[in-house]
């Protein structure tokens, strides 16, 4: 036999006991090791959804809406142009990699859906807009991208499903009587291109009667280009707007970044109450033993055999709690997710909560520390008891 | 030979301004294989006595010598750790109340006092003999909550002695047992110091039990009477 064993058999006395204290240890370590993997996989999330817009830098007519989903709620007007010729200038620039020029065009159609909707269509260089976004796949991997000025639409997963076509049907543009050629529809993607209808972009300016114009330019820039600097130099040109995903990240992150305050406070909130959830368990359980560990005295234990003792109770309490709160963190990691989907201003595609074992094992030592410090009063109150207060206590 | 050498112990207890000499200069000493009976009345001080002979409280004054090593003088207490290994090097205790530990078998409460002690495998050893001697072998892996008053007394016994103590001390250890069970303890305590050469300091109200002593210490009001 050894102190370990008269520990452990003495958590199984009051087992409804150790079991709540095991379980609000759990909790804590739940909440931490789940806070702890947002922190980390919203970021993540975040850069590879920003990595997937395929485009770095963003050059537009000034006031133009750049974004699908803004031009959908104004009913497809507000689109402004820019010359295509000065936009070869900018392309010819050696900071970038990939330039896509897009010319975007909206028509609301009072027959969509119940109330009308709009159709967005856009107008891509097939050599250009597809290298761009490698995350674009043709589904059932059937389809291809249409050729330069040919009467040919790719569709987008979900206008493919409004529009009710697959590849080879024929489908008619709004206000035109040409016949267009589905040559491909696109896999779910999660972004708005779900929803769009790209068509050659020299076709779509003379179908839509905007030749020589362009909505957008989409920019890759090369690996070691300062892109706050490129962007200065964008906005020489005039009536442009620029917009740069690493602004758009930086907005998004610091409106998380309040959000993360109120998640971090939560966390020492619980971390706090683990600590006192602790003391208060092995407090009491020091003082219903009072005679005994008196007694244990009297028969050669030094204080510090106490003191170890009840500090490997609250180790044990506090190890398979926080192996428990682990567990717990991956078992519903999904439904954490859901949570904080719904509390969030902005979360990005792909996992919110990433849980690496970096994480696992700082949450682990961390709560198991902060119960041992939780434990240490109680351990040295019981280091400290007298044989004799045991023996008189009649 | 001289085990203990008590000179002049006092101790007083305070109570809020009242002072309560529980003990007044008592003096004597206690040879090696002797059983020695405390006897006297409720309140006399044989509790703080054999306490403070096993070195489990702090006389207020006087010397307390154990096997020539001074314990205890005026002026100078030991601290805790100090008084454990003395604990530890000397002394089994037994009580009226027998502090068995709930959760542990009879054969683990037994192995405590072991599981403190540097020596833990020795001491394991001594368990079989000593159960057999005190006829608990059969209980060994029985709670204390499964056994008779007269059988946890003597799992309290059999813990006292796994150490192989020089000294048992034990105060009103027949104090919750009937006469049979009393006359069981009796003839035990007689075998160890008999057979194993057990120094034995004895409290007891049992005028029966008071006679194996081949020395009695009779307190009135802290004062001794040889
Ligand atoms: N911790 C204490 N504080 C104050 N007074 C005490 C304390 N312990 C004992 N006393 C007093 O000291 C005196 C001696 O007590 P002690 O327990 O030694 O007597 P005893 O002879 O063992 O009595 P009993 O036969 O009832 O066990 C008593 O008057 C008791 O009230
Ligand atoms: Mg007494």
């Amino acid at each position: 036999m050894n102190i370990f064993q008269v520990s452990y058999k003495n958590l199984l006395r009051r087992r409804l006991r150790t079991m709540f204290t095991i379980i609000g240890i759990m909790l804590s370590a739940w909440v931490l090791v789940t806070l702890l993997g947002f922190n980390k996989g919203y970021e993540n999330s975040l850069n590879e959804n920003i990595e997937n817009m395929g485009f770095q830098v963003v050059l537009t007519a000034k006031g133009c809406p750049y974004e699908a989903a803004t031009l959908m709620l104004k009913g497809g007007t507000g689109l402004r142009y820019m010359p295509e010729n000065m936009v070869k200038d900018v392309a010819g620039k050696p900071e970038i990699a990939n330039a896509a020029p897009m010319l975007m065009h909206a028509v609301f159609d009072p027959n969509k859906g119940e109330s009308g909707g709009t159709t967005v269509f856009l107008g891509v260089d097939p050599n250009t807009y597809p290298s761009m976004k490698p995350y674009l796949k043709f589904n059932n991997e059937k389809g291809a991208w249409f050729s330069d000025k040919a009467k040919e639409v790719v569709l987008g997963f979900e206008a493919a499903e409004l529009e009710q076509r697959e590849v080879g049907d024929l489908m008619m543009l709004p206000g035109s009587e040409d016949e267009y050629t589905v040559t491909g529809v696109l896999s779910r993607t999660g972004t708005q291109d779900d929803g769009m209808i790209f068509l050659p972009l020299k076709t779509a300016q003379s179908a839509f009667k905007k030749e020589g114009e362009l909505t957008m330019l989409g920019m890759r820039l090369n690996q070691d280009v300062d892109a706050s600097a490129f962007e200065e130099e964008l906005y020489k040109l005039p009536d442009v707007q620029v917009v740069s995903m690493a602004q758009v990240k930086n907005t998004i992150m610091s409106l998380v970044s309040s959000a993360k305050v109120i998640v971090l406070s939560i966390a020492f909130i619980a971390f706090l109450i683990a600590m006192f959830g602790v003391l208060n368990t092995v407090l009491m359980s020091v003082f219903e033993r009072y005679q005994e560990i008196g007694i244990l005295k009297s028969m050669g234990a030094l204080p510090k055999d106490i003191f170890k003792m009840i500090l490997i109770e609250t180790t044990l309490l506090c190890s398979i709690g926080g192996v428990l709160g682990i567990l717990f963190s991956f078992l519903f990691s999904g439904i954490s997710e859901m949570a904080i989907r719904y509390f969030l201003p902005f979360a990005p595609q792909g996992a919110l909560i990433a849980i690496d074992t970096k994480t696992v094992i700082f949450s682990f030592i961390s709560i198991t520390a902060i119960g041992i410090i939780g434990g240490v009063y109680p351990s040295l109150r019981a280091a400290n008891i007298r044989p004799l207060d045991s023996i008189r206590s009649e | 030979m001289e085990l203990i050498q008590a000179n002049n112990i006092t101790k007083i207890y305070t109570r809020g301004s009242e002072k309560i000499h529980a003990l007044n200069n008592a003096s004597f000493s206690v040879n090696k294989g002797d059983i020695v009976c405390v006897i006297g009345q409720s309140g006399s001080g044989k509790t703080t006595l054999v306490n403070v002979l096993g070195c489990l409280d702090n006389p207020s004054s006087g010397s307390l010598t154990i096997d020539g090593k001074e314990v205890f003088k005026t002026g100078l207490s030991l601290s805790e750790s100090e008084l454990t290994h003395v604990r530890r090097r000397f002394f089994g205790y037994v009580f009226q109340k027998f502090f068995l530990i709930p959760t542990l078998t009879v054969k683990e409460n037994i192995l405590l006092p072991a599981v403190f002690q540097k020596k833990y495998k020795a001491n394991e050893e001594n368990l079989d003999p000593i159960m057999e001697m005190l006829d608990i072998a059969k209980r060994k892996e029985h709670l204390p909550s499964q056994l008779s008053g007269g059988e946890m007394q003597r799992v309290a016994i059999a813990r006292a002695l796994i150490n192989n103590p020089s000294v048992l001390i034990a105060d009103e250890p027949t104090g919750n047992l009937d006469s049979k069970r009393s006359g069981e303890i009796k003839d035990l305590i007689v075998n160890l110091n008999k057979e194993h050469g057990i120094t034995v300091i004895l409290v007891t109200h049992n005028t029966d039990l008071a006679k194996i002593g081949n020395r009695t210490l009779e307190l009135t009001d802290g004062v001794l009477r040889q």
